[in-house]
């Protein structure tokens, strides 16, 4: 089974957010960047699971500049076969999913996931612009991934419950909690992915769908009210009278 | 012209989020001069309420093959009434159909897209100006279409839902699936039992590793119980299956926003908040008090859950009694 698995580079989950140039875009000075959650302990693992239980390989795509490196290297010491680089920094998810589907579309992939969302632009969008643009079948928020020969069953996430769906390969799903268990790298991995191929390919065209105008931080809440752990009748009547939540 | 938002039915009603959504793009509908039209799939009594909540039209999508979520024949679905309605500018709720679609028909019309918008567009001539949260809430983010297309999913619970004795005219729309071959089958939905859904829910009753063990749940559902709210925890405690993966909240569980959210043995890490700061009031009890949580609260207890959350029980009790 050909496997790909695409990467986002995100700040640390505990970095502190702050913006540059007026405004208008994320200041990365200082901040730890990791791959992003999602795709890393739920897509990528499972897809490395399913290799080592079926054969077949594993890659990992990326689209993104140089300074991404770092973290495709973790994802290739955890255990994919190889890495793919588009030399681009896309503006928003349509870009990125634009550039990860003129890469794939000839390349015969049997299974390509994304993550949910990425935890810095929250989009939640790669995975169906990604199925869309390739013509392939899509599920969102896959919980569970079994391979049946070439079929998969999906378990995942609907509004007000879950369904089981079954799907021939090729497919694109997008990977949410329940998939796998996170993994962490160990020295042999780390070693071994200093060799491993990482591919950089020069971008394709791309449209310009949107803009980001200005970023802006959320304002934190006002002191935190205290009611006496003896008196939690104080706490429900100023949340009727005071928070109006009751 | 015109503005399309897609519709869903839960459990015989229009969806909470699929009326936020009406609301939305009606409003959006009247800054255009335009029409506001809902598509709906299926059937149900409470349609008047796509009227109340702004619609002027309802389109019922007929094809047997819209029954599932199914990105393949719903994006088609939409695209055909789209391209009926000549509209330019489609709304979604960002709920789970949402994300499942939007994407897709967006890609497929090279429409721009804001996911999880949680602000009616500035809009000024063709161009419209969408704010979302980004960095899990901890910033939000302008973002400019480009396109002549748009597509929109509004955050729920961005907005309350309002209802008024408007009326809209309803018709049949035959959806042709003929050349729409999705290999997708599916083989079971499991419909969540509790009757309130996490997502949509009010109020959430969140507890944590402070709890120390499963069988401590119970005075967490009877509090949930008592006030008429959704349960949910922390990620460690889901990942010990203390708690079911569907109750995990958080930067890698859901991003919810209820009107008031209760921490119980949370200690506020950065990673849980990122899945509950946008609720409207936060309520947190915590032994320590030094716990981080504090910091992000309008009112905290510092105490025992053991022996507060007895007491708060009662308390509900009480004032439910009383304003009845
Ligand atoms: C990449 C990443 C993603 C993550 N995503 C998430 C996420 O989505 N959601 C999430 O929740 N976490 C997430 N985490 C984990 C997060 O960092 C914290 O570890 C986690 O939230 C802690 O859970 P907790 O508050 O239940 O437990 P703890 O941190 O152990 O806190 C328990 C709290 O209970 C209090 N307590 C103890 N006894 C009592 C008592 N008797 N009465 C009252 N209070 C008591 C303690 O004072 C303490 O504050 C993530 C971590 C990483 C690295
Ligand atoms: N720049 C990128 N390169 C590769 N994959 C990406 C990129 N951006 C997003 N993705 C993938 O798409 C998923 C959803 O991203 P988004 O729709 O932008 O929230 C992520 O979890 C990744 O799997």
């Amino acid at each position: 089974m050909k496997i790909l698995v695409c990467i986002s580079n995100v700040p640390d989950t505990t970095a502190k957010i702050s913006f540059a140039n007026n405004d208008t875009s994320f200041n990365a000075a200082g901040v730890q960047f990791i791959i992003n959650p999602f795709d890393e302990w739920y897509a990528l693992v499972r897809a490395l699971e399913l290799k080592e239980t079926l054969g077949g390989t594993v890659t990992i795509i990326h689209v993104g500049a140089a300074d991404s490196d770092a973290t495709i290297r973790k994802g290739l010491a955890l255990g994919a076969d190889d890495a793919v680089r588009i030399d681009f920094e896309p503006n928003d998810s349509f870009a990125a999913a634009e550039q990860i589907a003129a890469y794939a579309k000839d390349k015969g992939f049997d299974l390509i996931m994304a993550g949910k969302e990425t935890i810095n632009y929250n989009g939640a969008m790669v995975g169906g612009m990604l199925a869309e643009l390739l013509n392939l079948p899509f599920v969102s928020m896959a919980t569970k991934l079994d391979m049946n020969g070439t079929t998969a069953t999906i378990e995942h996430d609907i509004d007000g419950g879950t369904e089981v769906v079954e799907c021939p390969l090729p497919l694109i799903l997008s990977a949410s909690k329940g998939m796998a268990e996170a993994r962490i790298p160990n020295m042999r991995g780390i070693m071994a992915a200093r060799t491993k191929p990482l591919t950089v390919v020069p971008a394709a065209a791309s449209d310009k769908l949107t803009t980001v105008m200005a970023y802006k931080l959320t304002a934190g809440r006002t002191d935190c009210k205290f009611v006496d752990a003896a008196t939690p009748e104080k706490l429900i009547e100023l949340l009727h009278t005071e928070a109006k939540a009751l | 012209m015109s503005v399309i938002i897609y519709t869903e039915i839960s459990k015989g009603k229009i969806k909470k989020s699929s009326l936020e959504a009406v609301n939305y793009g009606s409003r959006i509908a009247a800054q255009l001069n335009t029409t506001a039209v809902a598509l709906i799939a299926g059937d149900t009594d409470a349609i008047a309420d796509l009227g109340k909540a702004g619609a002027k039209k309802v389109l019922k999508l007929k094809n047997d093959k819209l029954a599932n979520l199914d990105s393949q024949y719903l994006t088609a679905a939409i695209e055909q009434a789209a391209a009926a309605e000549g509209a330019s500018v489609i709304i979604f709720s960002h709920d789970f159909t949402g994300k499942a679609i939007a994407p897709r028909l967006a890609a497929r019309l090279k429409a721009g897209m804001v996911a999880g918008a949680i602000d009616n567009p500035v809009i000024s001539g063709d161009s419209f100006t969408v704010k979302k949260n980004v960095f899990s809430g901890k910033a939000t983010a302008e973002y400019k279409i480009n396109s002549a297309k748009k597509v929109i999913s509004l955050l729920p619970s961005s907005f309350p839902v309002v209802l008024t004795d408007n009326t809209a005219e309803t018709a049949d729309f035959a959806v042709n699936l003929d050349n729409v071959n999705s290999l997708i089958k599916v083989k079971e939905v499991k419909q969540d039992t509790s009757e309130l859904n996490l997502a949509d829910a009010e109020i959430v009753v969140s507890a944590g590793r402070g709890l120390k063990g499963p069988e401590n749940w119970g005075m967490i559902e009877d509090l949930a119980k008592t006030l008429g709210a959704a349960t949910a925890c922390s990620r460690p405690v889901s990942d010990m299956n203390w708690r079911s993966h569907h109750e995990h909240v958080g930067q890698t569980g859901l991003a919810i926003r209820p009107n008031l959210y209760f921490a119980i043995g949370i200690s506020g890490a950065i990673q849980h908040l990122a899945g509950v700061n946008g609720s409207k009031t936060i309520v947190v009890i915590n032994s320590d008090k030094e716990a981080p949580f504090f910091k992000s609260a309008d009112y905290g207890i510092v105490g025992d859950a053991f022996e507060v959350v007895p007491k708060l029980i009662q308390a509900v009790k009480n004032f439910k009694a009383g304003h009845n």
